[in-house]
C-alpha cells in the first residue's frame, strides 16, 4: 500500500430512541414477536397515512446540534423502489431538503471530520432468508417481519475526510458516543440500531483527484469496519497496480471470509424517482424550538473530555477512556475534592472497567488521599476500592477491617536484606544492569516482598530501599 | 325520487329520530329499490343488506331506549369502494385488491357511524378512481339510471348512480380531478368536492394524494350539506387535514346570493375568444341560464378570465399519474390482495401487478413513472408543479374580485357507453372544467341545472376559495331552487 | 391550442419498456406499441406547458400552506396480527412469506 492513499466517507444510520415509529403509534422496540409492532401505517395498508413523530424530529435536531450542523426547514420525499420488506413500495426519506445541513464531528485528537447532512427517514422491515444456509442468493424463500418497518432513522452522511481504517473506527466510535450521550440512539451495532455503510476509494499519494469509489455495506461492528476498509483498499490498489480499473460498485462485506463481494454496479443503480411526499407537510423548526432543544442538550463527549483534561491537567487523549466509561463526573468531582488526578485516572483505567457501582466521589477522594499519604499501599487501595464499588462505605473503616496499616520501614528493610542474601545472582544483575535490566529485577524483588507481606508493603518503599542498597540509581549508558 | 329542496335524507333522519318510522323500514325500502334495479344499473360492488339491517335494528333499539343516534339516524349511505370499512371487502374495483378486508375503518366511516348512518353498500368505480365513465372497473360497468345506454360518469359513477336511482339518498365519492362532480352532473344529482383537507383522507385508498378529496352525493343541496357537515373536520390521522372545525352549512343555506360577486370562467365557458373548445352548446346555454338565475337572485354575474385554467389538464395528467405510480407501488403481492406466484420476488411482483391492474391503471402508472424518472423530472413533473402554482395564483387573483366562480361541470351530458374508451385523451378531456379546483385545493360543487338537447341532465359547477363552502352552498341552493328542485 | 413541439424527445418504445420494468409490469409487444402511442399523446398534450415562462415560479407540492404537523410520541394500539395475516397471500411463523428475493435491498 506504499505510495497509496485511502479515502473514506461513511454513511451511518442510527435508529432514534423514540417510543413509537416515525409516522405512526406502533411501538419502536427491538425484537418482539414477529409482526406485533404493526399498524396500518407501518404495514403500508391501502388508505393509511403518515403523521410525523414530534419526538423523532426533536432527536434529529439534537443530533444536528451535536454535529454542529445547520438546522434548517425540511421536507420529506418518497424514494421509490420495490423490496418485500418495504411495505409501501417507497421509503419516506429526506432528499434535497434535509433537516440538518453541513456540520462537523471532532475526533478525540481534535481533528474535524466534515458532515454533509443528517436527515430523517424510516427503517424497513426485516427479511429472513430460509434455506440455502440463510444466504440470500441460495434461499428457497424469505419471511418478512414488519416490526422494524417505520422505525425512525437518522442518516448521518460524512464527507470523504477519513484516510485510514483506524480513523474511520475512531469516527464511528465518537459518533456513537455522541448519539448515546444526547439520548438520540442506543448505538448498538450488534442489534443493528446503528449501521455503517462505507465509501472507499484509493489514489496515489500526492494526487488531488479522487479515485472511483465503491460502497461497502453490511458492516456490523467497529472491528469489521476496520477489516472491510483495509480489505477494500487493498483490493482496489491491487486492481490498479495490475493495470486494471475500478468499477463503481456497491459491495457486500462478508464477515466469514473477510472479503467484500460485488452486489451491483453503478449501471444497475436504481432510479429512485424522488418526489415530495404529498401526505406530509414541511417541517420548519422555529428558532425558539431549536434554542430550547439546545439549552436542554446534555454535555457532549468532547466537552466532557476537555473538562476532565482541564481538571486533571492532562491531554484530552488521556481523558478519553474515562469519558468513554462514563466516569468523568466521578473523576472531576474526586479531583475537585483534592484527590491526586494521576491516581484517580490510573484507578479508573485499571480498576473501574465495569463502572463505579456504589463508589462516590467523596469516598474515592478519601481513598486516594490515604494512598498518596502512604496510609495504604497501591495493592491495599485496590482492595478497598473494590469494596467501595461493591457496597460503598468509609474507606478508612474498610481498610481497618482488612487490617491494612502501613508497614514499618525497618521491617521491610530486614525482609529486603534477607531476600538479597538468598538471591545473589539476581542482586548482582540488579546492581550492574542498565536501566532496563534493573527495572526487570526490581519487579522480581518487589514481587517477592509483596508476596511475603501479602501486599502490605508499599512498593515504592521497597524500590527506595533497593536503590539505597545498590548505592544509587542505575548507571546511565 | 326526491322533491329536493327540503332534503330527503334530512326528512328521513328526522322521522327516524322522532320514532315516526323505524330505521329498519328505511333500510328495507332502499333494499327493495336496489333489488328492483341493481341488476340493470350495477351501482354496487357489494350490497351489505344483512349488515345494514342489523345496524338498523341496533339503531331502532337505541332510539327505543331514548338515545339519539345523530343527524343521519337510519339514513342509508352508499360508500365508494375505495373507503375502508373494517372487515368489509374494499376493492377499488381492482382485481389486485379482490377479497381484501381492511382491518380498520376510514375516518369518514367512523364519522358516519357516530352520526347514526347505515352503510348500505360499496359502490362501483373506475379502477383506483382512474377514469371518467366507470367503464374501467374490473367488475363490470355501471349504467346511468336516467338512460341505461349511457355512462354515469366517473370515477365515482357507482355512487352517483346509486343516488340517482334511489338506492340510497346519500353517497360518498372521492374526487381527484372531477370524480364526484362530473358523475353528479351526468346523473343529475348534487356532488361536492370540499376544500383539500376539509375531510380526512385516512382510510381512503389513495390515487393522487395531493389532489384526492372525499365528498358527498345527494339529491339536494341541503342533503349534501348535511352529509358534508358530518364527515368534515380535523383529523389528527391525516397530516393534511385542516386544523379547524367543520363549517356550518345547513344554517346558511337560505341566505341567498344577494350582493355576491360571481365570475363566469371564460376559459371554461365555451364562449368567448379565450375559451377551450369542446363545451357543448346545450351545456353553454344552461350555464347562461344559471348565471341569469343567480343575477335574478341579486348577485352580480359577469364573465372573467382565469387564464391558466386551460393548462390544468396538462399539469394534472402529469401530477396525478406521478403520485399514483408511487401510491400503487404497494400492490406487490406480499401483504394483501392478489398474488400470482413466480420463482422469485421480482417475477412475483411483476406477474401480480400485470394480472391485477387494468389497462388504464397501467397506463397511468407508466405515465407517472416516466414523468418522475431520471432525466424527465424537470421537463414533466417539475414543470407541472410550477403550473400548479400559476393556477393557484390565478384563482387567488380572480377571488380578489369575485366571491365565487361559475363554469360547466362537464363539457357534455352523459355519453353513450363505449364512446370514448378507445382514446384515453378524449376521455381525459371530460375533466377539463373540474381539474383546476383539485390543483388549487379549492372547493367546488356540481348542481343539476336543466337538461341538454338529449334530455340528459346538465350540471353547473360553483367554485369557491379555500374554506368558503358556506358561500358556495348558498349559491348552489339558489341554483337548485331556480332549476325547480333537486334531481329530475 | 396547438401544442408546440415538445422540449424533450417523444417517448419511445424503449422508454416504455424501461418504465414498465421500473413499475414491475410486463407488456406484450402489442401492448408496448399501443401504450407507447397513448402515452405519447398525453405527453404531447402536456407539451403545451412548454409555451409558459416558468422562470422563478416556485413549484407547488401541497395545495395547503400547512407546516409542522406532528403527533405525540405515544404508543397507540395497532391492528390485530391474526386479522392482518389472514389477509396475506402466504404466511409462515407469523411472517409474510415471499419467493426468494435474489438481491439485497438498496
Amino acid at each position: 500500500m506504499e505510495g497509496w492513499e485511502t479515502v473514506i466517507g461513511l454513511e451511518v444510520h442510527a435508529e432514534l430512541a423514540t417510543a413509537t415509529k416515525l409516522f405512526s403509534g406502533a411501538r419502536n422496540e427491538f425484537g418482539g414477536d414477529p409482526n406485533t409492532h404493526i399498524d396500518p401505517v407501518s404495514l403500508g395498508l391501502p388508505g393509511s397515512l403518515p403523521v410525523l413523530n414530534e419526538k423523532a424530529v426533536e432527536l434529529a435536531i439534537r443530533v444536528g446540534l451535536a454535529l454542529n450542523c445547520r438546522v434548517q426547514p425540511s421536507e420529506f420525499a418518497r424514494k421509490n423502489y420495490f423490496y418485500p420488506d418495504m411495505p409501501k413500495g417507497f421509503q419516506i426519506s429526506q432528499y434535497d431538503q434535509p433537516i440538518n445541513g453541513e456540520g462537523w464531528l471532532e475526533l478525540p485528537d481534535g481533528r474535524r471530520i466534515g458532515i454533509e447532512r443528517a436527515h430523517l427517514e424510516e427503517d424497513t422491515g426485516k427479511s429472513t432468508h430460509v434455506g440455502g444456509g440463510g444466504r440470500i442468493h441460495e434461499a428457497n424463500y424469505s419471511l418478512v417481519d414488519y416490526n422494524r418497518a417505520g422505525v425512525p432513522l437518522i442518516e448521518i452522511v460524512g464527507m470523504p475526510d477519513l484516510r485510514c481504517a483506524e480513523d474511520a473506527r475512531a469516527y464511528v466510535a465518537e459518533l456513537r458516543a455522541i448519539l448515546v450521550a444526547i439520548g438520540a440512539s442506543d448505538g448498538k451495532m450488534e442489534e443493528g440500531s446503528m449501521r455503517v455503510d462505507c465509501n472507499v476509494s484509493v489514489r496515489p499519494v500526492g494526487v488531488e483527484e479522487l479515485g472511483t469509489r465503491c460502497e461497502v455495506k453490511n458492516i456490523n461492528s467497529l472491528r469489521s469496519l476496520g477489516r472491510a476498509i483495509e480489505y477494500e483498499a487493498r483490493r482496489q490498489v491491487d486492481l490498479l497496480t495490475s493495470g486494471r480499473r475500478i468499477e463503481q460498485q456497491t459491495r457486500h462485506w462478508n464477515e466469514e471470509d473477510g472479503r467484500t463481494h460485488k452486489l451491483r454496479s453503478k449501471e444497475e443503480a436504481f432510479d429512485y424517482r424522488y418526489f415530495p411526499e404529498p401526505d406530509l407537510v414541511p417541517v420548519v423548526p422555529s428558532q425558539e424550538w431549536i434554542d430550547e432543544i439546545r439549552s436542554a442538550m446534555p454535555m457532549l463527549p468532547r466537552e466532557r473530555r476537555s473538562r476532565l483534561a482541564g481538571a486533571a491537567g492532562v491531554q484530552t487523549g488521556a481523558a478519553a477512556l474515562t469519558v468513554e466509561r462514563g466516569l468523568d463526573d466521578l473523576a472531576v468531582d474526586s479531583i475537585g475534592r483534592g484527590a491526586d488526578a494521576a491516581r484517580v485516572l490510573v484507578h479508573i483505567e485499571n480498576n473501574l472497567a465495569d463502572g463505579h457501582g456504589a463508589l462516590t466521589a467523596d469516598s474515592f477522594a478519601a481513598l486516594v488521599a490515604m494512598e498518596t499519604g502512604r496510609d495504604l499501599t497501591a495493592t491495599q487501595a485496590k482492595t478497598v476500592l473494590a469494596d467501595l464499588v461493591e457496597s460503598g462505605g468509609d474507606p478508612a473503616a474498610i481498610a481497618a477491617t482488612h487490617g491494612f496499616e502501613a508497614m514499618d520501614t525497618s521491617l521491610i528493610e530486614e525482609l529486603v536484606d534477607d531476600l538479597i542474601a538468598r538471591h545473589p545472582d539476581d542482586w548482582a544483575a540488579f546492581v550492574d544492569g542498565d536501566e532496563k535490566e534493573r527495572k526487570k529485577k526490581s519487579g522480581f524483588f518487589v514481587g517477592q516482598i509483596m508476596k511475603s507481606t501479602r501486599g502490605q508493603a508499599d512498593g515504592r518503599v521497597v524500590n527506595q530501599i533497593l536503590d539505597r542498597r545498590a548505592g544509587g540509581p542505575a548507571r546511565q549508558d | 325520487m326526491s322533491t329536493g329542496a327540503g332534503g330527503m335524507a334530512l326528512a328521513m333522519a328526522a322521522a327516524v329520530r322522532s320514532g315516526e318510522r323505524s330505521a329498519r323500514s328505511v333500510v328495507e325500502e332502499h333494499l327493495a329499490v336496489i333489488a328492483g334495479r341493481e341488476d340493470e344499473i350495477h351501482a354496487f360492488n357489494l350490497v351489505a343488506g344483512d349488515a345494514a339491517l342489523e345496524r338498523a335494528d341496533l339503531l331502532d333499539r337505541s332510539i327505543g331506549a331514548g338515545d339519539d343516534p345523530g343527524p343521519l339516524a337510519g339514513v342509508p349511505v352508499a360508500l365508494k369502494d375505495n373507503m375502508c370499512v373494517r372487515g368489509v371487502p374494499t376493492t377499488c374495483s381492482s382485481r389486485i385488491l379482490e377479497g381484501w378486508r381492511p382491518p380498520y375503518d376510514a375516518t369518514v366511516v367512523e364519522h358516519l357511524s357516530a352520526a347514526g348512518a347505515v352503510v348500505i353498500g360499496k359502490t362501483n368505480m373506475d379502477e383506483f378512481a382512474m377514469g371518467s365513465s366507470t367503464e374501467n372497473s374490473a367488475f363490470g360497468i355501471t349504467r346511468n339510471p336516467l338512460d341505461a345506454t349511457r355512462v354515469p360518469g366517473g370515477s365515482s359513477g357507482g355512487s352517483a348512480a346509486a343516488v340517482a336511482a334511489g338506492f340510497a339518498p346519500l353517497a360518498l365519492g372521492s374526487d381527484t380531478g372531477g370524480s364526484i362532480r362530473q358523475p353528479a352532473a351526468l346523473c343529475g344529482v348534487v356532488g361536492v368536492k370540499p376544500t383539500y383537507g376539509a375531510v380526512s383522507r385516512y382510510g381512503l385508498v389513495a390515487f393522487a394524494s395531493s389532489l384526492d378529496q372525499i365528498g358527498p352525493f345527494a339529491t339536494s343541496v341541503a342533503d349534501a350539506a348535511l352529509l358534508l357537515e358530518v364527515i368534515a373536520g380535523h383529523d389528527p390521522l391525516d397530516s393534511t387535514s385542516i386544523p379547524a372545525a367543520a363549517p356550518d352549512l345547513l344554517g346558511v343555506l337560505g341566505r341567498g346570493v344577494e350582493g355576491l360577486r360571481i365570475g363566469i370562467i371564460e376559459e371554461l365557458s365555451g364562449s368567448g375568444p379565450r375559451s377551450l373548445e369542446g363545451i357543448a352548446p346545450d351545456v353553454q346555454a344552461r350555464l347562461a341560464e344559471a348565471a341569469a338565475a343567480l343575477e335574478a337572485a341579486g348577485a352580480t354575474v359577469e364573465q372573467t378570465s382565469v387564464p391558466f385554467t386551460v393548462y390544468g389538464l396538462s399539469a394534472y395528467y402529469v401530477i396525478a399519474p406521478a403520485e399514483a405510480s408511487s401510491n400503487l407501488a404497494r400492490y406487490d403481492g406480499v401483504r394483501y390482495g392478489l398474488r400470482v406466484e413466480a420463482g422469485n420476488a421480482v417475477d412475483m411482483n411483476t406477474a401480480t401487478r400485470t394480472a391485477g391492474f387494468g389497462d388504464e391503471v397501467k397506463r397511468r402508472i407508466m405515465l407517472g413513472t416516466y414523468a418522475l424518472s431520471a432525466g424527465y423530472y424537470d421537463a414533466y413533473y417539475g414543470k407541472s408543479q410550477k403550473v400548479r402554482t400559476l393556477i393557484i395564483e390565478d384563482f387567488l387573483r380572480a377571488y380578489e374580485s369575485y366571491d365565487l366562480l361559475l363554469s360547466p361541470t362537464a363539457p357534455t351530458t352523459a355519453f353513450p357507453i363505449g364512446a370514448k374508451t378507445a382514446d384515453p385523451m378524449l376521455m381525459y378531456l371530460n375533466d377539463v372544467c373540474t381539474i383546476p379546483s383539485n390543483l388549487a385545493g379549492h372547493p367546488s360543487m356540481s348542481v343539476p341545472f336543466g337538461v341538454g338537447d338529449d334530455g340528459m341532465p346538465v350540471g353547473v359547477q360553483v367554485l369557491a376559495p379555500a374554506n368558503s363552502e358556506p358561500t358556495m352552498f348558498r349559491a348552489a341552493a339558489v341554483l337548485e331552487a331556480a332549476a325547480g328542485g333537486g334531481a329530475s | 391550442m396547438a401544442p408546440d413541439p415538445p422540449e424533450v424527445a417523444r417517448i419511445s418504445r424503449d422508454d416504455v419498456t424501461h418504465v414498465a420494468l421500473l413499475a414491475r409490469l410486463s407488456l406484450s409487444d402489442d401492448e408496448l406499441d399501443e401504450f407507447t402511442g397513448q402515452l405519447a399523446a398525453v405527453l404531447d398534450h402536456a407539451a403545451d406547458l412548454d409555451a409558459l415562462d416558468l422562470d422563478g415560479v416556485e413549484p407547488t407540492a401541497h395545495p395547503l400552506p400547512l407546516r409542522n404537523v406532528f403527533r405525540a410520541d405515544v404508543p397507540v394500539a395497532g391492528v390485530d396480527r391474526d386479522e392482518v395475516l389472514a389477509a396475506a397471500p402466504a404466511v409462515e411463523e407469523h411472517r409474510f412469506k415471499v419467493p426468494p428475493v435474489l438481491g439485497e435491498s438498496p
